[in-house]
């Protein structure tokens, strides 16, 4: 299957839900108060945050009238043109090896499944794949790292539960330069991102990786779930605090969830999308990219 | 935090404006509910469930006996109160047991809610009952699924069934065989996370479902979920008929928006929430407690039972003799710190406290403090503890030394040490403590 059959496949259920419901109102009526009501409704629903509907109904609002639009069939590709204009600022560069990605999130977002998936990706693209398994908080997740590195053919560097995990980071960056590697993945422990210990935990690890790897391109990458509401910008805001990110994936968007939060997080974080997560299967990970994120949802 | 506030915290706000006026309008009411609304939306909850409770609300504020009232501010709180507590459906509901053991709770929700983790807290929770619980590996598909329930399981010293990789039914039936060979009373079947719009794992689900014919169906919500909550709340339910829900994650900022829309979409009611990373982080769902948290009124009940539960009771006896009678060591101040660490998390235990909202913040409580007093004071000598006066500077540096502390560490324990002791001397006198109110420790 190529690249964008996978993307619309995935997001299927993501456009029937969000795409229908603006079909409804992009009628062919004339631009009403009603209309804009609705539109908030659905991007409400939609996961936007009231923030973000704001703008983005101020924004149509302006420019239907400076472009003297009347009727709401003609407003679609105004709000699509809204929507890429607001994403493509965060669309990612290709990424330059050597590079490191420590991946971080909550509990339950997907982290050691993108990275088995990014894993699988990498190393079928011939690049040489060290994966760290730095949660030795949570139960049996080396394991589930370990049966993602068999899948994938990859080292994968562990120790055992409750070990400092910048001391695995440090491990596997010396494993790393022993095999002249290419991509290091590092799996962090999902946690709560109040707790300013376990935050602590996180710039200690990038403190190795900048130490002793100052040559590799360093990604911060938060995965967020698709499902997640409001919530996922204050989960963005607050590892942005401890370890500055430099990227976002969204994974789960193979369900009805629309992760409209994306667009408002595009709008106030100076972060790159990385990942788009569609589906159960390695290739079901995809590269972002506005338009096509775009006319997926719309 | 700015736009990242809790809900409690703004709607805290928003009443702030009100609580004490002597008059209201209906302009000032209708302005109210419209930022009450954007509160409910920015904590996710679901829009067409924050438009009801709108209307609800305004409809019995603009009463007339209410704004003629003497306080109609405190009257709209306490409207919204009710209403909150409506929504997440009244009264606490307990697990229902089934007549003839074994009780069968079947967990089930999207990947990644933590059901697992949650089927661990549940055991925990039902051994400490005396009850004999069971955990039943049926997540076949997750690498490492089964392993992290045995860890689990272990965690929670309670039994664990496996049976690898094969069909989750037959593994539910020959789990269930077992529970009553063995005597087991509750078994607690964890299955894998799937999309509620995945057919043929809903499917299976529905199978295992009508196998072993679960006493319990619990649907495990993630509480940072948005919109999307009462979707999957709904299509679980319409699928298996669920009998309720676990709230996961509710701890820290999470604004649970999910917590507010379930009961009142799916009328299936909340049981328990987790609350925590550690095994014992579960708590029965309370509606009224959770509206009184939410509004910033604190908790003191659930504060009163943790207290009960986890703190052992001969210990704060002891200490609470020697603060009376004066003869306060730093023996004793290692109990109450090792007392208070065992209640959980201490932004949560704030939350309980009515009005330490907005007053006390998060980031003033430093739990790692703690843990460097506590280090301190296992640094000192017996003798030391026992008598405070012997910890000269020469001491100061030794225990310093011995706990990886600072001489600045030690000195600014001894000095809370006898902020306290001095107050208590003061509460024990008569005349100072008429100015406390004739409260005492």
């Amino acid at each position: 299957m190529g690249f964008f059959s996978r993307l619309f496949e995935g997001m299927k259920k993501t456009k029937k839900s969000f795409g229908e419901k603006l079909k409804y109102i992009f009628t062919g009526n004339e631009i009403d108060e009603d209309f804009f009501e609705e539109l908030e409704y659905i991007l409400i629903s939609s996961d936007f945050g009231v923030e973000t509907t704001s703008y983005i109904i101020d924004e149509l609002r302006e420019r239907t009238k400076k472009e003297k639009i009347k009727k709401t069939a003609d407003c679609q590709n105004l709000l699509k043109t809204i929507l890429v204009e607001i994403l493509e600022e965060a669309a990612p560069e290709k990424l330059k090896c050597p590079c490191v990605i420590m991946v971080l999130g909550v509990n339950g977002v997907g982290k050691t499944t993108t990275i088995g998936k990014l894993a699988k990706k990498f190393s079928d693209e011939n690049k040489k794949v060290i994966l760290a398994a730095a949660d030795t908080f949570r139960a049996a997740a080396s394991d589930q790292l370990e049966v993602w590195a068999n899948r994938a053919k990859v080292k994968v560097v562990t120790n055992e539960h409750g070990v400092d995990p910048a001391a695995v980071v440090y491990d596997s960056i010396q494993s790393f330069k022993a095999k002249n590697a290419d991509i290091l993945l590092i799996d962090t422990a999902g946690r709560l991102h109040n707790k300013a210990n376990l935050m602590e935990e996180l710039r200690k690890i990038s403190r190795v990786v900048q130490k002793e790897l100052p040559e590799a391109e360093y990604h911060k990458m938060v995965i967020v779930d698709g499902t997640t509401g409001q919530n996922a910008l204050s989960q963005v805001e607050l590892f942005n605090e401890a370890v500055d990110l430099t990227d976002i994936s969204i994974t789960k968007l193979d369900g009805t969830s629309k992760g409209g939060f994306l667009v408002g997080l595009a709008k106030d974080f100076d972060l790159d999308i990385r990942y788009v997560g569609v589906g159960e299967s390695a290739e079901d990970l995809l590269e972002f990219n506005a338009k096509d994120f775009v006319d997926a949802i719309l | 935090m700015g736009m990242f506030e809790s809900l409690g915290e703004r709607l805290n706000h928003i009443f702030s404006k009100l609580r004490n006026k002597g008059k209201l309008t209906e302009l000032e009411i209708k302005n109210a509910m419209r930022e009450v609304r954007i509160a409910l939306l920015e904590a996710d909850v679901n829009f067409m469930v924050a438009k009801d409770f709108i209307n609800k609300v305004s409809e019995k504020a603009v009463g007339e006996d209410i704004l003629k009232s003497l306080t109609p501010g405190q009257q709209v709180i306490k409207i919204v109160n009710e209403e909150l507590i409506a929504l997440m459906g009244s009264t606490n509901q307990k697990l229902e047991v089934a007549p003839k053991p074994p009780t069968i709770i079947m967990m089930c929700g999207l990947q990644g809610a933590g059901k697992t983790t949650m089927c661990g807290k549940l055991g925990f929770m039902l051994r400490k009952q005396g009850k004999k619980p069971m955990l039943v590996a049926c997540d076949v598909y997750r690498p490492a699924a089964i392993n992290q329930l045995k860890v689990v399981s272990q965690n929670a010293a309670v039994d664990f069934f496996e049976k690898g990789t094969i069909n989750p039914v037959k593994i539910a039936e020959e789990a269930i065989e077992l529970a009553k060979k063995k005597g087991i009373d509750t078994v607690i079947i964890d299955t894998a996370g799937r999309l509620q719009i995945n057919e043929e794992l809903m499917q299976e689900l529905e199978n295992i479902k009508n196998a072993v014919h679960p006493t319990e169906i619990l649907l495990t919500v993630d509480a940072m979920t948005g919109q999307e909550a009462v979707n999957v709340a709904k299509s679980f339910d319409e699928k298996l008929d669920i009998t309720g829900v676990i709230l996961t994650k509710l701890d820290g900022d999470t604004r649970g928006g999910a917590a507010l829309s379930i009961k009142a979409v799916t009328g299936k009611p909340i049981k328990f929430s987790g609350i925590g990373e550690k095994i014992g982080d579960i708590e029965p769902f309370h509606p009224e407690r959770m509206a009184s948290r939410i509004l910033g009124m604190g908790d003191v009940l659930t504060l009163i039972e943790k207290a009960q539960a986890s703190m052992d009771q001969e210990q704060i006896k002891k200490v609470e003799e020697n603060l009376r009678k004066n003869t306060f060591t730093f023996d004793d101040f290692l109990i109450q710190f090792e007392q208070l660490s065992k209640l959980g998390n201490l932004t949560d235990i704030l939350a309980m406290i009515p009005g330490a909202m907005g007053k006390i913040r998060p980031e003033d409580v430093d739990e790692s403090k703690i843990k460097v007093y506590k280090a301190i004071i296992q640094s000192m000598t017996p003798k030391e503890r026992a008598n405070p006066d012997l910890i000269k500077a020469g001491q100061r540096k030794r225990i310093a030394n011995g706990s990886g502390t600072t001489i600045q560490d030690v000195n600014s324990l001894i000095k809370q040490f006898e902020q306290v002791k001095l107050m208590m001397k003061n509460q024990n006198n008569p005349r100072l403590r008429k100015m406390f109110g004739g409260r005492r420790f």
